[in-house]
């Protein structure tokens, strides 16, 4: 039999810019990539859902805190609390931190300026549904881009959800986090962008790792479903 | 009923906008100690009475116009 495809949902917000490039890795990375509009408040059938990275809704107030009320983010909090996978990247990331899906925030980044290049990343934990084709320990060279990257967790954060750490801090992130998980693990969100780092021509392909690992684990769900 | 918030970084956040504008403020010779910066949100709604509306926008910075982890808030009702 072969193996099944996945299917992997990107959510489109107003002001989303990385959901094409998501939903492009995805696709390259042999999962059904479904693009989803934040109206939606039913899902299609998903294996996992990604939200990328941009600008949702301006970054009015705080960055991710109106995307947290959109329909469509209200049903990726039913599929996780469901035990389902779910991704966030760059304003992703911050909006499942708004939602309250994730621990922490993302602020303003200490230098106040825009970050955009390539940085280290060690891999803390290899056993999550994100980094699963990684070793602990390994370096992973990923695109950062983003004012409102510092990480603040809160102060019970159990350090086993922290996924990746910076080399170089880019941002003044509390521990030099970039990445963390919830407690059970199927909700992760990274500062760095994955999606931008799927082929040498790139400059790294390194972020097909970790998008080819949530492939595997959406391929799983599709599995233990049959 | 017009109430305002003020939302402000809690003590111990880091706020380099703050920062930064403390310094401006010392290059332009004025001697500032600290500075912090948050938002004043104006708002304009229906409510019974004060108290009703005190409560109602609280909810509203509870749930979106102020993040406990990182931000304090104080409601003021001006009638």
């Amino acid at each position: 039999m072969a193996s099944p495809q996945p299917r992997i949902g990107v959510v489109t917000y107003p002001g989303s810019q990385d959901d094409r490039d998501a939903l492009w890795a995805l696709a390259a990375l042999d999962a059904e990539a479904v693009a989803v509009w934040h109206e939606e408040r039913e899902l299609p059938d998903l294996d996992a859902i990604v939200l990328p990275g941009g600008f949702s809704y301006g970054d009015y107030l705080r960055c991710g805190a109106i995307a947290g009320f959109s329909p469509a983010t209200e049903a990726v909090h039913e599929f996780a609390e469901a035990g389902g996978l779910v991704l966030g990247i760059c304003n992703g990331f911050q909006i499942l931190c708004e939602t309250g899906l994730l621990p922490g925030v993302l602020l303003r980044n200490e230098s106040l300026r825009f970050v955009c290049r390539d940085v280290p990343l060690i891999v803390e934990r290899d056993d999550l549904p994100l980094t699963t084709r990684c070793t602990a320990g390994r370096r992973l060279v990923l695109p950062v881009k983003h004012g409102d990257g510092r990480y603040l967790p809160p102060p019970d954060l159990d350090p086993a959800q922290v996924v990746l750490r910076y080399v170089d801090n880019p941002n003044g992130s509390v521990g030099g986090i970039a990445g963390v998980c919830n407690a059970a693990g199927n909700v992760m969100g990274l500062m760095p962008h994955p999606e931008h780092a799927v082929d040498p021509l790139l400059g790294s392909d390194d972020g097909a790792l970790l998008l080819a690992s949530l492939v595997d684990a959406a391929r799983e769900q599709v599995l233990a479903a049959i | 009923m017009k109430a305002t918030v003020l939302v402000r970084p809690k003590p111990g956040i880091l706020d380099p906008q703050g920062e930064a504008v403390g310094s401006a403020l010392g290059h332009l010779g004025f001697e500032v100690h600290d500075a912090r910066i948050g938002k004043v949100i104006d708002l304009e709604l229906e409510a019974a009475d004060e108290a009703t509306a005190k409560a109602e926008v609280e909810q509203m910075c509870e749930r979106l116009l102020a993040n406990p982890l990182i931000e304090s808030y104080e409601v003021e009702i001006v009638g």
